[in-house]
């Protein structure tokens, strides 16, 4: 009942200071692009490649994040899967890219250089179409989302819930995970794919491609907060709480939570694959790595991190975990997982509402 | 043979303008000719071979107030669980009017098609305000779609104050649920029930935790309510059972003891042997 309470307080909008710390944000997050293509590399206002890559990259965690947070901090389920759908909206982005790279492969052939490697003579079935971006973006979107109503479907029906439901997703993009990985499987296995060079005939380096792809990432980061917070604050958003706090009751009132489960589970597995679509042209690589269980878990430590049940918070602790990441496994790479786990077990004892409970509770106090 | 109705059915003819105004005693579509809008027929129900409900057999008539007593563990939640799709019947079968088979509906379609429960611990949405939680009970569409387009109509609004007036919690509308007392809470839970429009209204332990003075104030609220519905009332307090009253049902090891008015099933021997006996 506390943290019912709690979660409740922290879904209401933020006061002001925190608003206009978000315009802020928003307005930097803009003109980095124009900093990196307009301004010169030696001047102090100059955002370089590694940054606008850094910056894009950690974008695209924040939206999987909130994805996150939509099931897991409103709707109560907590799933250790979702790196899964992050990834195979990676894949799907990445066919085409593989696709894009023409005739300019190692072996210069029509064919992905793995296929050649394999000595396939013809593409298999499912690459059909994906030299088409509009194609791979369906993929990318649809397959994660196809996945998730098949997945959520059974496990929902059959009423899996808590620690079994985690188990579950926690299993399912492990078993993907070892699918990738196998050669015969047709994503390049344990490689996955890079090497990218285009996207829609423009170079995939060019600053001018970084820049847009980085500004679709704020673009679709502010989407998604506001069709959250739109979300959330409709009666349907109501009835996710309803099937956090109290599903019984909410069965009893003539609803029947399935189709509420099934509807912001396959819709945050959707947001996730676009996610992974943009991440994958700008880092340059997508393996199945990516779906290995630590790095869904690590989904979830952002969320918790962050501040559950809230849309902002989700996306502050993706950014702050994955900016203190990036420093850490430069200075001293040894201790990052000693870092992460120390800091999920603080935020557990002391910040229930994560990082943006404190926020608040400064705010409060003052 | 009849046809059962379709949950469909019921859930656009609950969305009539004029049915918002207040309860109502039927829903059109439950065939309720013989008078009884509930028939539990001999049902049986076991955990691991412990007989919870050992061939039970019960029915409410249309517009009653009947009140169930028994020792602890004798059957009463079960026998709402059975009612409300929670729990599944070994044996036996449960009908709501003539053609309602209630065995071949989930919990949240038995719900729209007319029944609400009062859960024995009071159960609301904590982290919502007193009026959002009448809201969401609210009778109405209960789609996905219904959902994400759903605004409050102004004659939902008119319903909502004046079930908060019923509950006398409308001075707490815009507070949490729960930072209510358990009392308060008790109330809330009896307004969603009544924001659903049920006809039969199953209430288990619904003064448990009430001051007198809260007791007394139920007491009145459910006689106000008996006749535009049916009403099933699982209570220890006897004061509380002797002031709403008519007819009385002991459970006991999952079937029924007997049956009758107050003061009947008081001199009955052997209800007073499962009282004070063994
Ligand atoms: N899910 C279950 N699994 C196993 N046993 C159960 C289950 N539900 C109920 N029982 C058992 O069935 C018996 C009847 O329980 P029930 O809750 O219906 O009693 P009750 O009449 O409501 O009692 P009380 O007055 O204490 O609320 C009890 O012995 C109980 O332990
Ligand atoms: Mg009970």
């Amino acid at each position: 009942m506390q943290s019912a309470l709690s979660l409740r307080l922290a879904q209401r909008i933020g006061p002001l200071p925190l608003k206009l710390a978000g315009a802020a944000a928003l307005a930097v997050l803009l003109a980095m692009p124009a900093l990196h293509l307009w301004t010169d590399p030696a001047s102090s206002l100059h955002v370089s490649a590694y940054t606008l890559t850094l910056v894009g990259k950690i974008l695209c965690y924040a939206i999987v994040a909130l994805a996150m947070d939509l099931v897991w901090g409103y709707t109560g389920l907590l799933s250790l899967g979702h790196g899964l759908f992050f990834a195979l909206g990676g894949y799907g982005m990445g066919m085409y890219l593989m696709r894009a790279i023409g005739h300019d492969g190692n072996y210069q052939s029509d064919l992905p250089d793995f296929m050649v490697f394999l000595d396939w003579k013809t593409l298999p079935w499912f690459w059909q179409g994906s030299e088409h971006l509009a194609w791979a973006l369906c993929l990318a979107v649809g397959v994660p989302g196809l996945l998730a109503l098949v997945f959520g479907w059974l496990a929902f029906r059959s009423r899996i819930k808590g620690v079994y439901f985690s188990i579950m997703t926690q299993a399912l993009t492990y078993a993907a995970m070892l699918l990738f990985f196998r050669n015969e499987t047709g994503f390049g296995g344990n490689n996955g794919f890079t090497d990218f060079k285009r996207i829609l005939g423009y170079g995939i380096a060019e600053p001018a491609t970084r820049a847009t792809l980085f500004l679709l990432t704020v673009l679709l980061l502010v989407a998604a907060l506001a069709a959250g917070f739109w979300l959330v604050h409709s009666k349907f958003g109501r009835i996710l709480t309803a099937i956090r706090d109290a599903e019984s009751r909410l069965m009893f009132c003539g609803y029947n939570p399935l189709y509420y489960k099934l509807f912001i589970w396959v819709a945050s597995a959707m947001l996730c694959g676009l996610a992974g679509a943009l991440y994958v042209p700008q880092v340059g690589i997508i393996n199945p790595g990516e779906m290995s269980p630590a790095n869904s878990i690590e989904i979830a430590i952002w969320v918790a991190v962050g501040g559950r049940g809230s849309l902002i918070g989700p996306v502050l602790g993706a950014g702050f975990i994955n900016a203190a990441k990036s420093w850490f496994t430069v200075a001293f790479p040894e201790y990052w997982l000693f870092f992460l786990g120390g800091l999920f077990i603080a935020t557990t004892l002391f910040l229930p509402r994560g990082l943006l409970g404190l926020l608040r509770r400064h705010k409060e106090n003052a | 043979m009849m046809h059962t109705t379709t949950s469909q059915q019921v859930q656009r003819e609950s969305w009539d303008g004029d049915t918002a105004a207040s309860g109502r005693l039927l829903q059109p579509g439950l065939d309720v000719t013989h008078g009884q809008i509930l028939y539990l027929d001999d049902i049986s129900v076991s955990f691991d071979g412990f007989r919870a409900l050992n061939r039970l057999s019960l029915s409410i008539a249309v517009g009653e107030l009947r009140c169930i007593i028994g020792p602890n563990g004798a059957g009463k939640t079960t026998m709402m669980d059975v009612i409300t799709g929670k729990t599944r019947a070994d044996s036996g079968s449960a009908f709501f009017g003539q053609t309602i088979n209630l065995a071949q509906h989930s919990e949240a379609e038995i719900a729209q098609l007319g029944i609400g429960r009062k859960f024995q611990k009071p159960t609301v949405f904590e982290a919502m305000t007193v009026q959002e939680n009448l809201e969401l009970a609210l009778a109405g569409p209960r789609s996905v779609w219904a959902s994400l387009r759903a605004r409050l109509t102004g004659q939902q609004r008119d319903r909502i104050d004046e079930l908060l007036t019923l509950i006398r919690l409308g001075e707490q509308r815009a507070r949490l649920a729960g930072l209510l007392s358990h009392g308060q809470k008790q109330w809330l839970e009896i307004g969603m029930l009544l924001a659903q429009e049920p006809q039969l209204l199953l209430l288990d332990e619904p003064v448990a935790g009430m001051t007198d003075a809260e007791t007394e104030k139920t007491a009145e609220l459910l006689l106000t309510l008996k006749g535009r519905h049916s009403l099933m009332v699982v209570e220890h307090d006897m004061d509380f059972i002797a002031s709403i009253a008519g007819k009385v049902t002991v459970l006991a090891e999952g079937a029924v003891l007997a049956e009758g008015s107050l003061q009947q099933v008081q001199a009955d021997e052997r209800v007073i042997e499962v009282y004070l006996g063994r």
